[in-house]
């Protein structure tokens, strides 16, 4: 293993890179950045095959369609097509009152529902200039920790199985189980939880839900372990992940790579360090960075990032645990819901009730653009308010959306078998990616 | 230090520069796009985030969403000052097209360079200043109907190629769909 040295030992402008390339020169492709041209000589041979590579098939993570040009096993060709599950999300927000909102953003990611949930509601929050208690912070900092472990869990799960490697993913899929159901402890819902509100949380941490996390945090590195003991001394797996799908660090900044992706070429950038948002910059963690820019460093880079993830899952439990009887939503009746049982006893809550759900709360002018680190990347929203109870527009900068452009990068001349574990290692959810 | 740690002032095609929640936004003429794009990446924003373009149609009409606003935004401290009936600030065009940017730095910089067009009127690629731009500015042809010169596949992305129009504008009618299979079709 590589270690990043120290940064204070960079200059400013060769910090976040800080490794050699993986190879030299740029390796887009010239015309398109984002299409693999066959190259005229092979295109007259006439021996290239065509080959529609989707949109649907087990291997792809939903419905991505790749048109591959074959020269015997070789792929010479690649176009991503996509936008087969694009459902209009924005359009449809716009349409909404802010509060209705909050559901749509986790189905656009559907296996980082939870950051998802959290960008749009810290943009709204941003524009409302208001204060979240300490307790919703962290409750909110545990939560998408848990749901990184959860996303980087289907990522190895499927990627592996796609390689053949079965077993990995029944393993992989207990631990999910375990987090799932902690979120229906929480939040009442497996997935698509809407448990963050404007304000805050949605209700109270229910009683139980500490040790039962902790119990997982307590057995998810065996559980890591295990994984590690299945997958890394492995020849085929290493074999078909080692130097395939070459993503060099520069190559990856110009192709707008984030999250592991980036991290795993060797760029040393991560937004819950380098611009925190919630509690992260009261918390320990390391920052795994690998150089090989490869399939088996995207790998290893999402392997550590969930050791990681559960460190951070440990110290937030421990804050919490000391926060009984806190609050855990803003005190703000022009935009929080009031308790419930306030309904019964006092007409100003009854008011304030009726007009938040009829008409909305309203959102000072403005726009604004938010960025976290959701598992797959730096997940952006961009609102714009006019001031009403609606959306004037809103946006999305998608991780997997941007992933998907360097595939034609990645695959180099590789061979079609490659190209299997090099779309599975840039992770792209095609909810994300069509929203 | 950076060539505009001082002032955005040295950017080619330089309009305005305002703050506003924490954010900076730079306005830059259309037609300078390309060249303030090149002179950002070159003082260290290498990394583009998102392309995105907002239709502003309506904005500020009655029967359209939000026409009751708050011009000064919400004062917690003063909520007597809340509901005062204003108009948001009108707009130069009808399109913005903001280009956000992240320099990678200790701390992060972020800047929002944005321009404005109206219907018809086009803007420079910036495909060749940060590859990544190849699908964002795809993605805002299909959905917003700009024109960017010189993107070397300006095609339709997310929606089918043959389809008519421009969903995420606000004249797009909402609805409009035919449902197939159904008994109405």
């Amino acid at each position: 293993m590589t270690v990043a040295p120290e940064r204070s030992a960079r200059s400013r402008r060769d910090w976040p890179i800080v490794f050699p390339p993986p190879y030299e020169g740029s390796r887009i492709p010239a015309r398109v950045p984002t299409i693999l041209d066959v190259p005229a000589e092979l295109l007259a041979t006439d021996d290239i095959l065509q080959i529609n590579f989707g949109p649907n098939h087990p291997s792809t993570h939903g419905v991505l369609r790749l048109i591959v040009d074959l020269d015997g096993e070789r792929v010479v060709g690649l176009n991503a097509v996509i936008g087969y599950l694009h459902t209009g999300f924005e359009k449809t927000m716009e349409q909404k009152t802010w509060w209705k909102c909050v559901t749509y953003p986790e189905r656009i990611d559907y296996l980082g529902y939870q950051n998802a949930e959290l960008v749009f509601v810290l943009a709204v929050e941003r524009l409302l200039a208001i204060e979240v208690p300490e307790k919703a912070t962290w409750m909110r900092t545990l939560l998408c920790e848990l749901n990184r472990i959860h996303s980087h869990l289907i990522f190895l799960g499927t990627s592996a199985l796609e390689l053949g490697a079965i077993s990995m993913f029944w393993y992989c899929f207990r631990e999910r189980e375990t987090i799932l159901d902690l979120y229906e402890m929480v939040t009442g819902a497996r997935m698509h939880t809407r448990y963050f509100q404007v304000g805050g949380l949605a209700e109270d941490i229910p009683e139980g839900f500490y040790p039962e996390c902790r119990k997982f945090v307590e057995w998810m590195p065996h559980a890591l372990d295990d994984y590690l003991a299945l997958l890394d001394r492995n020849a085929i797996w290493l074999e078909r992940t080692k130097g395939v799908g070459l993503l060099s660090a520069q190559d990856a900044i110009a192709l707008g790579q984030t999250g592991p992706n980036l991290r795993a070429s060797g760029v040393d950038w991560d937004l819950r360090r380098d611009q925190p948002y919630l509690a992260y910059d009261q918390v320990d963690f390391r920052v795994p960075v690998y150089a090989g820019g490869d399939v088996y460093d995207r790998y290893r880079v999402r392997m550590d990032e969930m050791a990681e993830s559960t460190r951070i899952v440990d110290q937030c439990l421990r804050r919490l645990e000391r926060m009984d009887g806190r609050p855990w939503i803003a005190d703000d009746r022009k935009v929080v819901l009031p308790p419930r049982e306030e309904l019964h006893t006092s007409m100003e809550s009854l008011i304030h009730h009726f007009k938040i759900v009829t008409e909305g709360f309203r959102v000072p002018e403005g726009e604004i653009y938010v960025a976290i680190e959701s598992p797959r990347g730096e997940s952006g929203c961009y609102l714009v308010s006019d001031g009403g109870p609606k959306p004037w527009r809103v946006h999305f900068r998608a991780p997997s959306f941007v992933a998907l452009e360097a595939t034609a990068t990645c695959i180099g001349d590789a061979i079609i078998a490659d190209l299997i574990a090099i779309v599975g290692s840039l992770d792209a959810v095609m909810g994300d990616t069509d929203r | 230090m950076t060539a505009f740690a001082k002032g955005w002032e040295g950017l080619p095609g330089f309009v305005s520069a305002k703050e506003s929640f924490g954010e900076t936004t730079v306005t830059v003429e259309r037609e300078e796009i390309h060249a303030a794009c090149e002179r950002a990446r070159d003082d260290g924003f290498t990394f583009l985030a998102d392309i995105v373009t907002t239709d502003y149609l309506g904005w500020g009409h009655k029967g359209v969403s939000g026409y009751i606003g708050t011009g000064t935004g919400r004062d917690l401290n003063h909520p007597a000052t809340q509901g005062f009936q204003s108009l948001p600030a009108p707009k130069p065009k009808r399109f913005s097209l903001s280009y956000h940017l992240l320099a990678m730095e200790q701390p992060a910089r972020r800047v929002r360079l944005q321009c404005w067009l109206d219907e018809g009127e086009s803007v420079a690629s910036v495909v060749s200043v940060w590859p990544t731009a190849d699908w964002h500015e795809r993605e805002q042809f299909d959905l917003m109907g700009v024109q960017f010169d010189g993107h070397p596949n300006l095609a339709r992305l997310l929606m089918p190629d043959d389809w008519e129009g421009h969903p995420l504008r606000k004249d797009y009618p909402i609805g409009g769909e035919p449902v197939r299979f159904s008994d109405a079709e």
